[in-house]
């Protein structure tokens, strides 16, 4: 009954049809503005001593998030005898060096923290699976 | 993760050490057997504090470990040096902190100043501990000196307005608000001075932080003054650099001038090189180490022994849980070769874990 009434007035609202997903340069500017908000917050955690619970950062050890291989995931960590996402090492290098308890996979902070990893990877071709 | 795994990450007692430490070093005969003998090198423990008397146990532990193997070398070194970066941020509590486990080494101990140790307080705490920041002296007919290299503009010192804040703002190794690191006019001045009491026959061996060549400027593997210094150096048949700062194993040749780092005992860093978006410049003559292990907290991290001979320094890199690597002075071609690894061609060197 209520399915059929919203499909009545999607017919009878004017004007209104089904096109294809339509954006502008304005549109672009945004979103590319959103992910740099993002990767921003990324870095912030980066250099954090916040982020874990001893005062070491991410960057201490990863220099603009060098050696963090964003590109080769998925793969094969031969330490956790599984294929895994960045995410599980990022969350491991939280546990260890930095001491602190590891964040939900969909947590905002470890978005940015992926954030940040990628971009300062860009250009680098994908090669998942790559040890 | 294996069992053992752990309970090696965390067990470092010292019987556990000294049952796994190739302990005696090989020394050789040469020409001029006064020139003959060794000494212990340890750098950048980074020891970092947290809050009341908690401490990092992490670099903790890397230090205590290389005062605990240096411990067992036999024969004996002449005498110590450590390289720098005792301290994270430079606090009185870091630097007594980290002293204190130094102190455990039965041997004579030289300082080098890194920048982790000088900019809260220009080193002056520092300075209380272990006197002068630039300094030399002389052993067994070679000529050492120790520079201060990681000082840099008035006007970037200037600019912050807390110590701490400087402090902070040199601390990060990829901080876009970092400065260049230099030895600056008065220090320059000073090694010449020095430098030219001697003869081009004497063997020199200069101890820095930073690497006083020009590897990458973005992470300061850097000295802005390197062209002058190493025109004051090259005067020598046989000169030789050895610094820290880059916690991981580079060696060069440059004219006369022999370079090489040392390791850091808290943690490894990339390659310059591994960063895609800036150009570096590893020595060619650099074969890198291998990647290293998150899952063990002391891969690629390390101490050395010093072999000196002929006016040239042989180097032993005891890397923990990682088969050691050994640069050899080469007489023939002139610079430092790794005893296995000897071209970029043939770049994987040995590794136990990755
Ligand atoms: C004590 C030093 C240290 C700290 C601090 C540290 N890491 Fe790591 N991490 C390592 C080492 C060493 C590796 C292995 C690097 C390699 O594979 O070359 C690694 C590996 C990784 C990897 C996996 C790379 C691969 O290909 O296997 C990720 C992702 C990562 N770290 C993220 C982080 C994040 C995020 C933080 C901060 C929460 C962090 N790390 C803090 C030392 C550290």
């Amino acid at each position: 009954m209520k399915w059929l009434t919203l499909i009545l007035l999607i017919f009878l609202v004017p004007g209104q049809r089904i096109v294809a997903d339509e954006f502008s340069e304005k549109d672009v500017e945004r979103w590319l503005a959103q992910f740099e908000i993002v990767a921003k917050e990324g870095r912030q955690l980066w250099v954090s001593p916040k982020l874990g619970t001893n005062g070491v950062a991410c960057a201490q050890c990863h220099p603009n998030g060098a050696n963090t291989h964003p590109e080769t995931y998925p793969k094969f960590q031969k330490q956790l005898g599984k294929v895994t996402h960045i995410w599980e090492m990022i969350n491991w290098c939280i546990k260890n060096p930095l001491e602190g308890k590891s964040l939900a996979a969909d947590d905002p902070k470890m978005i940015a923290l992926q954030a940040y990893i990628y971009k300062e990877r860009k250009g680098v071709a994908l090669s998942p699976g790559k040890h | 993760m294996s069992i053992s795994r752990r309970n090696f990450i965390k067990g470092s007692s010292s019987a556990l050490i000294a049952g796994m430490l190739p302990v005696s070093m090989v020394k050789l005969a040469f020409a001029k057997p006064e020139h003959n003998f060794t000494f212990a090198y340890i750098s950048d423990s980074h020891i970092q504090h947290i809050k009341n008397n908690q401490f990092v146990r992490n670099w903790d532990q890397g230090l205590k470990r290389a005062v605990a193997e240096a411990n067992l070398l036999d024969p004996k070194p002449d005498f110590a040096v450590f390289g720098g970066d005792l301290a994270q941020l430079g606090t009185k509590a870091e630097l007594d902190h980290g002293a204190e486990i130094l102190s455990g080494l039965r041997y004579k101990n030289y300082m080098v100043m890194g920048e982790h140790d000088y900019y809260l307080d220009y080193g002056e705490y520092w300075s209380e501990l272990y006197g002068k920041q630039y300094y030399s002296f002389d052993h067994k007919g070679v000529h050492f000196v120790v520079l201060n290299s990681i000082l840099t503009y008035d006007e970037w010192n200037n600019r912050w307005d807390t110590a701490e804040q400087r402090m902070g703002e040199m601390a990060g190794l990829d901080n876009p608000n970092g400065s260049p690191f230099m030895v600056g006019k008065k220090q320059l001045k000073w090694l010449k001075k020095d430098l030219a009491k001697y003869d081009k026959d004497t063997p020199v061996v200069v101890f820095s932080h930073s690497p006083l060549q020009k590897i990458y400027k973005g992470w300061n593997f850097w000295t802005e003054e390197a062209e002058q210094i190493q025109k004051l150096l090259n005067r020598f048949e046989q000169a030789n650099v050895i610094y820290g700062h880059v916690h991981q194993i580079q060696y060069n040749q440059i004219g006369n001038i022999a370079f090489s780092s040392v390791m850091s005992t808290a943690w490894p860093w990339p390659y310059p090189s591994t960063y895609a978006q800036a150009e570096s410049h590893l020595p060619i003559l650099t074969v890198p180490m291998n990647r290293a292990d998150p899952f063990d907290e002391r891969d690629a991290t390390g101490w050395q022994f010093m072999n000196m001979h002929s006016g040239r320094t042989d180097l032993s890199f005891n890397l923990y849980s990682n088969d050691n690597r050994i640069l050899k002075w080469n007489a023939k071609r002139n610079h430092l070769e790794d005893d296995k690894y000897q071209y970029q061609n043939n770049p994987t060197a040995p590794q136990k874990h990755y």
